[in-house]
């Protein structure tokens, strides 16, 4: 008897009910723990939000002001928490609105599911009112999809969806439900998902692999790890600080994998890639092993990956079978979980301490500090910095709030800055790089862990790519601080105009709104910021008050982040200025 | 070389579902890769396709085409192989003028020793069948051009690997 039959046996077994297929959708969400979901009612969807209406003791839907939103939302409640996000959207222009953050998701491997209502089954492929192809056009952006026509499908579908969006590696999965399959009715009952015998979520770690790590680890004169997303994924922080610590050997993050361990850690030397630190992009070309944990080599860490460590012995605990080998060739690959296999390599490693490679890196910091850190922190000019204003963030938050960034020059500075001792405290578009991601994903945050400070850091270009969700957070009233650092530019980019393309600053001049006017229509607390001496008070009222805050720091206009790896060139190629 | 062009047949053994031909084909999109001959049937195992899929790249490539296709959720395995790894044929069909058949001797003689098979003969058309490799049916082709062809279709490649796959045993573990 093969799985499926296995588990619809016992399906088949519970006593049911008979509803409709969506009640079923609800009721599936509410077995899936999903309390706080983020969607956009249409035509196609109706069904469903009447159940949401039923049930709304059970389950809270927040009403974000663009599909986008949502999908943004359920990835940072996602993020902070590690549950699955859960986002809903009607049929055609409802669900193509969907996809940047199920892009967003499935590069950041964030698990989501998304429930799109379709026309009803016999209109399907006869070009009806606000039919798309979604499962068509999601397909390379999920980790799994799927168009559900009957009402019978939804338990068993909706089980899968989940099971598949949270176990091995995330991601997004996307359910599309004609509308007669949520008018229509089943006997219901539900059985979560354990298993689909095509898929193998977490392969088992091989321990002659292990071993062979082992002795590349402890045979290593200057050796580096590089970690990424995938020790908060993995829930290994604990095993992957004793890792380190046992171990002695320098450890750098991606921004993904940023506050797994407390920035203040000895052995934390700071953030590999483009505008990471100088001393672990330099010292990448210089280390003998390699040990790269969670994380994909993705090409703004990587630089030109045929000057990329090649002197080293590469080892790559990873989880996703395809991610070995595809951009660093590695000489030793242990699959598996990041807390499994870093648990069982800790007994099998040498108490060790690197005194004289650890010195390499101070060094090479005296000289980014030097050259960049202080510049950024303590400027001596009279235009502010985004980096100050980062620093009077840390010194309220002391590292226990979420800093949830957009896409662009203030994102870089937050990911440099922010101090963490606390774990999933770095919430970013990483690998889509979407800008408008923040604000959105903050009120997820912020709903997700109301203990938690959650501070948004956006810039002028992304805040007003979902500026819209102000009127999210006036109707919920999430508690998100909000910090726009505004140079009138899309900054990034006019950096990039600025060294490579000859100053020609074409379409980056952004010519604002008065922000604060903006916020004050939706009610906020507001507050605009021009002097460095308004800047520490103006933040701590930000971070002391209970509500949401909407703090808008004017910064120099044509600041550049340093360090910077150019576009193409190698780590060691990394400029200070 | 693993950096050298290279014929590989790729083959993917999967749930039948709806929807994954297009994750599948979208894998090789994404890298601009264009597919030579696709074929999806039924494999030795009941419920399970298989796809027969035909690609010229780099070894190094089609390593990792084939990662990023055991990664989708439906797909139980994936492999490649060289032409030396497999038993691999084509079949194709050509319909020509039945008068042909008694006014050109010669294609009788063609017909014999390509192997072809008259799958069906009327009174305007007959339809000959041939499988084979490549070359032997593009020879034919060439043969039976000078004559005039009314329709011609050919399959993509099917093949059989030398080496097992052992998809039994792997839907097995999957199950413990």
């Amino acid at each position: 008897m093969d799985v499926q039959t296995k588990s619809k046996q016992s399906y088949l077994n519970q006593p049911t009910e008979r509803i409709s297929g969506a009640e079923a959708v609800i009721r599936c969400l509410i077995a899936e723990g999903a309390d706080t979901i983020y969607g956009y009612p249409g035509g196609a969807i109706m069904p469903v939000y009447d159940e949401l209406f039923k049930y709304q003791d059970q389950i809270h839907h927040v009403l974000t002001r663009h599909e986008q939103g949502a999908t943004h939302a359920a990835q940072g409640f996602a993020r902070i928490s590690g549950r699955v996000g859960v986002a809903i959207a009607t049929s055609g222009p409802g669900a193509t609105n969907l996809i940047t953050g199920i892009a967003d998701a499935q590069i950041d491997s964030t698990p989501m599911v998304c429930i799109t209502g379709q026309v009803p089954s016999h209109l399907l492929g006869s070009d009806a009112f606000q039919e798309t192809d979604i499962v068509g056009i999601s397909t390379p952006v999920t980790k799994w999809n799927h168009q559900i026509t009957t009402a019978e499908e939804i338990p068993e579908v909706i089980a899968k969806a989940f099971y598949i969006a949270r176990s091995g590696r995330p991601g997004p999965v996307l359910i599309d439900i004609t509308k007669d399959a949520q008018f229509g009715e089943l006997d219901f009952t539900y059985k979560k998902c354990e298993g689909i015998r095509s898929y193998n979520p977490i392969p088992k770690v091989n321990p002659v692999q292990l071993s062979a790590a082992a002795e590349l680890i402890n045979n290593a004169k200057k050796p580096l790890i590089v970690w990424g997303q995938g020790v908060i994924l993995g829930e290994a922080e604990e095993e992957f600080k004793a890792v380190v610590e046992k171990s002695g050997v320098p450890a750098a993050w991606t921004i993904m994998g940023v506050s797994a361990i407390p920035t203040s850690h000895p052995l934390n030397v700071g953030m590999v890639g483009m505008h990471g630190n100088y001393g672990p992009n330099i010292l990448t070309n210089e280390c003998d092993v390699l040990i790269a944990i969670g994380m994909r080599f993705d090409d703004r860490v990587t630089g030109k990956l045929s000057d990329y460590a090649t002197q080293a012995k590469v080892i790559h605990f990873e989880i996703d079978p395809a991610e070995v080998d595809k951009n660093v060739k590695t000489d030793v690959a242990v699959l598996g979980n990041a807390k499994e296999s870093l648990a069982q390599i800790l007994p099998l490693l040498n108490k060790n301490t690197h005194t004289e490679w650890l010195k390499k890196f101070e060094e090479l910091s005296k000289i980014e500090f030097e050259k960049v850190i202080k510049n950024d922190l303590h400027p001596t000019k009279e235009g502010l910095t985004m980096g100050e204003v980062l620093k009077e963030i840390n010194a309220q938050s002391k590292g226990e709030a979420a800093i949830v960034s957009d896409v662009g020059q203030h994102q870089m500075i937050a990911c440099r800055y922010a101090e963490f001792n606390t774990s999933r405290g770095n919430i970013t578009s990483g690998g889509l790089g979407t800008m408008g991601f923040a604000l959105p994903a903050a009120i997820g945050a912020k709903m997700a862990t109301p203990e938690r400070e959650v501070v948004a850091v956006i810039g002028d270009g992304g805040y007003q790519m979902t500026i819209q969700e102000l009127g999210t957070i006036f109707q919920t009233k999430a508690a998100v601080k909000i910090v726009v650092l505004n140079n009138d530019f899309l900054g990034m980019v006019r950096q990039w105009q600025q060294l490579f393309f000859d100053r020609r600053y074409a379409s980056t001049v952004m010519t604002n709104p008065d922000f604060v006017t903006i916020a004050k229509g939706y009610q906020l607390e507001a507050k605009r910021v021009t002097k460095r001496e308004e800047l520490a008070a103006a933040v701590e009222e930000m971070m002391t008050s209970k509500e949401a805050y909407f703090l808008e720091v004017c910064v120099e206009k044509e600041d550049n982040v340093f360090p910077m790896i150019p576009s193409g060139a190698s780590v060691s190629e990394i400029r200070l200025e | 070389m693993e950096t050298e062009l290279k014929q590989f047949t790729v083959s993917v053994y999967a749930e039948n579902n709806v929807g994954l031909l297009n994750r599948i084909s979208a894998i090789f999109q994404r890298r601009h890769i264009n597919i030579e001959s696709m074929n999806i049937s039924v494999s030795e195992i009941e419920g399970v396709s298989r796809f027969i899929i035909l690609v010229n790249m780099t070894e190094v490539n089609v390593k990792k085409i084939i990662g990023q296709i055991e990664k989708q959720i439906e797909v139980i395995k994936a492999f490649y192989h060289t032409d030396e790894e497999t038993i691999y044929l084509e079949s194709c069909m050509f319909k020509i003028k039945s008068d042909l058949l008694f006014e050109e001797r010669q294609i009788q003689n063609i017909i014999k020793e390509s192997d072809a098979r008259i799958v069906t003969v009327n009174r305007e058309f007959f339809v000959l069948e041939k499988s084979g490799r490549r070359h032997e049916i593009e020879l034919l082709h060439r043969e039976l051009s000078a004559f005039g062809i009314m329709q011609f279709v050919r399959s993509g490649r099917i093949s059989i690997t030398k080496d097992q796959m052992k998809i039994t045993e792997l839907l097995t573990e999957f199950k413990n």
